[in-house]
């Protein structure tokens, strides 16, 4: 829970030299951030004559402090690039005193940017808030404390600047204090220190300031250069996500990655988390040599003394305190993308060295990050974030966020763009999907069709409304059946009036719909049957996943690629008419856009070819795949339409 | 692992390592940017530790300017010679033909054709999808906003309105077909942090760096040193011996060379502590224009 830090003497480390500190800086605009770094830099002679130079220049063109050095000018930037409309997230600093490096981790404090926020949030040890002390506790500085606190910083200076404009007023120092912790009391920060600044002046920068005697603690520099962060990571049970597999040769067989937690040394048991098989470590090899012991952070290769399977994405642990292994947990999500999230569309998931299809399955709310309040949301847009179940489509090894970043932390992709879509942080996992899996199915699939003369398959038919798509499953559905294959067809007319008939046609119902429709085929599939799908579905997300539901090579995605011209001239049920009039909202083509397959199994109806010679090549790519076996695809070429 | 590193540079050595792997397990055709200066030589030394016992499983490129320093090329063969690894040198021979030179197109054109387009043919010819460069966030203030895996389009543009965050180490690497990334393991290492590595792992660098007599001219307020004859001298330019060194290293008649007695790694390091330039004061690219390093990196240049 929240302590404020009282006075000297503070935790300090021994420990010389401390490691790194990775710190954040966060503040509205015009708090004085730009200024403070600018300072620091200053005060520590870390500002080359060549830019102090041009500094004084520009401090006498542009500066807002007379004549007088304006350091904001020194680091400044990050916002003239916002308005050209630059993704200006985070800008790095670095600054070595004699006694600790730092990296800094700058973010414009524009009110929109929780993005920027998090983005430099995520890895650094400390963060500096910084209020003004005219203004007190805004919005702003709540809604930075609670992205601070949710991505994991534990250590928190309140940095409550222009100190010199109340003229060094303890009580005022002492009001926003108190104001914060009110507001941060269900934070989870392991320490705050506020301290009184002026940034433009210099007082409690590197040296402690005269004009605040009342001020017990530490100046900002001397209390970055002796906190110490390191929160034990080398203690805690071991973790080491398989980043590459190292084989030089035949008799070398090592796995290389970073150590995210725990300490390890040869001979010690290890087991892979997700299929829970074990070994014992042999080696920790090194270009420097064999390691008798390694620990958090350091990039190593081991091997094994038993031959088990292990590759990229595995996580290596201990025999006790293994993280938690499922395909279902709940997580902290910060939306990133402009695109806003559809939940049951599927995105790419990136933990450690994995990349795993999920899809977000139920939205439990989304935070008010000025209030802490939990809202009831149907999506997530840029810059909202929320708390959510989530499902993959395998399992896969973690920890919770708050025990461990390395583990705990992933990104969502969007299939289509490869846009950074959130960053995530998972909660807990949730044990439904163990009992289901614990159903298991008794006879598969294989058992399922070995009683047929033919193997399963989804032929998904995708393309515009009057595309064809319904009258070329049509034509091959009749004539697999008339040979014997066992088939189904799924389309609009048989789904959208049962199953799904409480869903639209906005873009998270088409989302649904396909979701479903995916679920099916894959019943379907599992049946032994070959499910024929004509849907118009649109995005190539959905689709990508039904493609993640079903095995190698049983998902044929077939492209009916009618120009949408010639749909629009055959409009089979005045569709197109009554759209283009405004009647019927989001229609594909009109008012949604149709995102075309990239690599489609097969394309049909391009040119001139007709259904039934599209029919045709469908049946021959069945053959030729070995779906259907026996099939005189000659027979196929006298049906016309 | 490395008793003898500061907890700071064991950091940065371990996160550039992580960066390394997650190219090569990511990425087809891997390849690494190697332009001979100092940072080459620290990134090269890291991806001999990130594989080990495997070589690092790409080729090591070279675009070739034909402007560098003689003792540049003996240096760079040398270096992939030991590393065992393949070295491809690109050299754009459009560009040659057409007469570039940093005498002749001035330097702004020169460095366009030669190593912006010639580093976009090579990739484009080598059909690499990910490139390594030794480019550090502090050499420059737009540096600053860079990001590790920065993304490039079919026709390599940068596109700084559309960039990736980057969460954690959970890097994006998902490309379209034609697409590449940049990638830059060495994003949060100082100048300072590179010659301390150096000194600790006892890095090979180019001589050039140490102090030595070398034939030099100062023209306009800048040392350029002699290298061969095709540096042509104004009226009144006598090459005269100067003990001098260089901090950073491009094209012989772009470079500025400083007086310097610093003859030694620890000499290097003390006088760089005691320094109040800035690095790229030597690099003349870079007075070209305000913004021009902004400027270059929208057009590909490293
Ligand atoms: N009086 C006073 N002015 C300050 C102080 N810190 C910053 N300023 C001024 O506040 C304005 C905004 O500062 P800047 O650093 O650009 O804010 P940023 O937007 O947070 O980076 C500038 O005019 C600074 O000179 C301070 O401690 N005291």
């Amino acid at each position: 829970m929240l302590k404020i830090l009282p006075s000297y003497p503070l935790p300090l480390s021994k420990e010389h030299p401390l490691p790194t500190l990775r710190l954040l800086t966060c503040g509205s605009v015009d708090d004085g951030k730009s200024t403070l770094i600018g300072r620091l830099l200053f005060e520590q002679n870390l500002i080359p004559d060549d830019q102090l130079a041009a500094l004084e220049r520009d401090s006498r063109r542009h500066g807002t402090d007379g004549d007088n050095i304006d350091f904001a000018l020194l680091v400044d930037g990050l916002e003239a690039e916002r308005e050209q409309g630059i993704t200006i997230d985070v800008a790095y600093r670095y600054v070595a005193t004699a006694r600790r490096s730092f990296i800094i981790a700058d973010t414009p404090g524009h009110e929109q940017y929780t993005r920027n926020m998090a983005t430099g949030a995520s890895g650094a040890d400390l963060a500096i808030l910084l209020i003004d002390a005219r203004k007190g506790l805004l919005t702003q500085t709540c809604r930075h404390a609670s992205i601070v606190s949710m991505m994991g910083i534990r250590h928190v200076v309140l940095a409550i600047n222009k100190i010199d404009l109340i003229g060094y007023d303890r009580e005022g120092f002492e009001k926003i204090v108190a104001d914060f912790h009110t507001f941060a009391a269900s934070l989870d920060f392991a320490t705050l220190l506020p301290i009184p600044l002026s940034a433009r002046h210099g007082d409690n920068i590197s040296l402690k300031s005269v004009k605040t005697p009342w001020y017990g603690g530490p100046s900002l520099l001397d209390y970055l250069e002796t906190i110490d962060v390191s929160e034990g990571r080398e203690g805690e049970p071991f973790r080491f996500a398989v980043q590459w597999v190292n084989r030089p040769h035949l008799d070398f067989r090592g796995f290389s990655g970073t150590i995210a937690s725990g300490t390890i040394h040869p001979g010690d048991e290890v087991v892979v988390a997700g299929s829970g098989r074990s070994s014992r470590i042999t080696r920790i090899v090194t270009a420097g040599g064999d390691l008798s012991r390694a620990s958090a952070g350091e990039a190593v290769t081991l091997t094994l003394v038993d031959e088990i399977d292990v590759s990229r994405g595995d996580i290596l642990c201990g025999p006790k305190n293994r993280p938690e292994v499922s395909d279902q947990f709940a997580a902290h999500l910060i939306w990133m993308d402009d695109h806003k999230l559809l939940p049951g569309r599927s995105y790419l998931m990136k933990t450690g060295a994995r990349t795993v299809p999920v899809s977000v399955t139920a939205l439990k709310h989304r935070l008010a990050v000025d209030t802490l309040a939990e809202l009831p949301a149907e999506t997530l847009t840029l810059n909202e974030s929320g708390f959510c179940h989530l499902a993959a489509t395998a399992p896969i090894a973690f920890d919770p966020y708050k025990q461990n970043h390395a583990t705990g932390a992933f990104i969502l992709i969007d299939r289509v763009t490869n846009a950074t879509a959130a960053a995530g942080m998972i909660v807990h996992g949730l044990r439904r999907a163990a009992h289901i899996h614990l159903q298991g199915l008794s006879l598969s699939k294989h058992d399922h069709s070995r009683i047929k003369h033919h193997k399963p398959a989804v032929l998904w038919f995708t393309g515009l409304s009057g595309a064809g798509k319904s009258t070329i499953a049509n034509l091959v559905e009749s004539r697999l059946h008339s040979y014997g294959v066992h088939t189904i067809l799924l389309d609009g007319d048989n789904m959208r009036h049962g199953l799904n008939k409480d869903l639209g046609f906005t873009e998270a119902d088409r989302v649904e719909n396909i979701r479903r429709i995916g679920e099916v085929a894959k019943l379907m599939v599992e049946a032994g049957l070959v499910a024929l799908c004509s849907f118009i579905s649109p995005f190539r997300a959905e689709r990508a996943m039904v493609r993640d539901l079903l095995g190698p090579g049983e998902f044929i995605e077939i492209f009916v690629d009618t120009p949408l011209e010639t749909c629009m001239a055959r409009d089979p049920k005045g569709l197109y008419k009554k759209a283009l009039a405004g009647e019927i909202k989001n229609f594909t083509g009109i008012d949604q856009s149709y995102e075309p397959p990239e690599d489609p199994e097969l394309i049909v109806a391009r040119g001139a070819e007709s259904a039934g010679q599209a029919a045709s090549r469908v049946a021959a790519f069945l053959v030729e795949h070995q779906i259907i076996d026996r099939f005189e695809t000659g027979a196929l070429e006298d049906w016309s339409i | 692992m490395n008793s003898g590193l500061s907890p700071h540079l064991r950091r940065l050595e371990s996160e550039s390592i992580f960066i390394l792997r997650e190219v090569v397990a990511e990425f087809a055709r891997p390849v690494m940017l190697y332009s001979i200066g100092k940072d080459s030589s620290v990134m090269l030394h890291l991806a001999l530790k990130a594989f080990y016992p495997s070589k690092p499983p790409f080729p090591l490129l070279h675009v070739d300017t034909t402007w560098k320093f003689k003792e540049m090329i003996a240096f760079r063969d040398e270096a992939a010679r030991h590393a065992g690894m393949d070295l491809l040198v690109y050299i754009n021979k459009e560009g040659l033909k057409r007469g570039i030179s940093p005498i002749a197109s001035g330097s702004s054109v020169h460095t366009q054709v030669m190593k912006t387009e010639g580093l976009r043919q090579a990739l484009d010819l080598w059909r690499f999808d990910a490139a390594f460069g030794g480019a550090r966030r502090d050499e420059e203030k737009s540096r600053a906003k860079e990001r590790i895996f920065s993304h490039r389009s079919a026709t390599h543009a940068w596109d700084p309105r559309n960039q990736r965050p980057e969460l954690w180490q959970l890097f994006n690497t998902r490309i379209k077909d034609g697409e590449s990334m940049r990638v830059f393991p060495l994003s949060n290492w100082t100048e300072l942090d590179v010659w301390d590595y150096i000194l600790a792992e006892e890095i090979p660098v180019v001589p050039l760096y140490f102090a030595k007599e070398r034939p030099v001219i100062e023209r306009d307020g800048t040392l350029i040193m002699v290298d061969d004859e095709r540096l042509p001298l104004r009226e009144g330019e006598i090459p005269c011996l100067e003990s001098v060194r260089f901090r950073t290293l491009g094209c012989y008649p772009l470079t500025g060379a400083i007086p310097s007695h610093a003859a030694t790694l620890p000499d290097i390091i003390a006088e760089m502590r005691a320094s109040k330039t800035s690095e790229r004061q030597g690099r003349l690219i870079d007075h070209d224009e305000s913004g021009s390093m902004e400027k270059k990196k929208r057009e590909g240049y490293f």
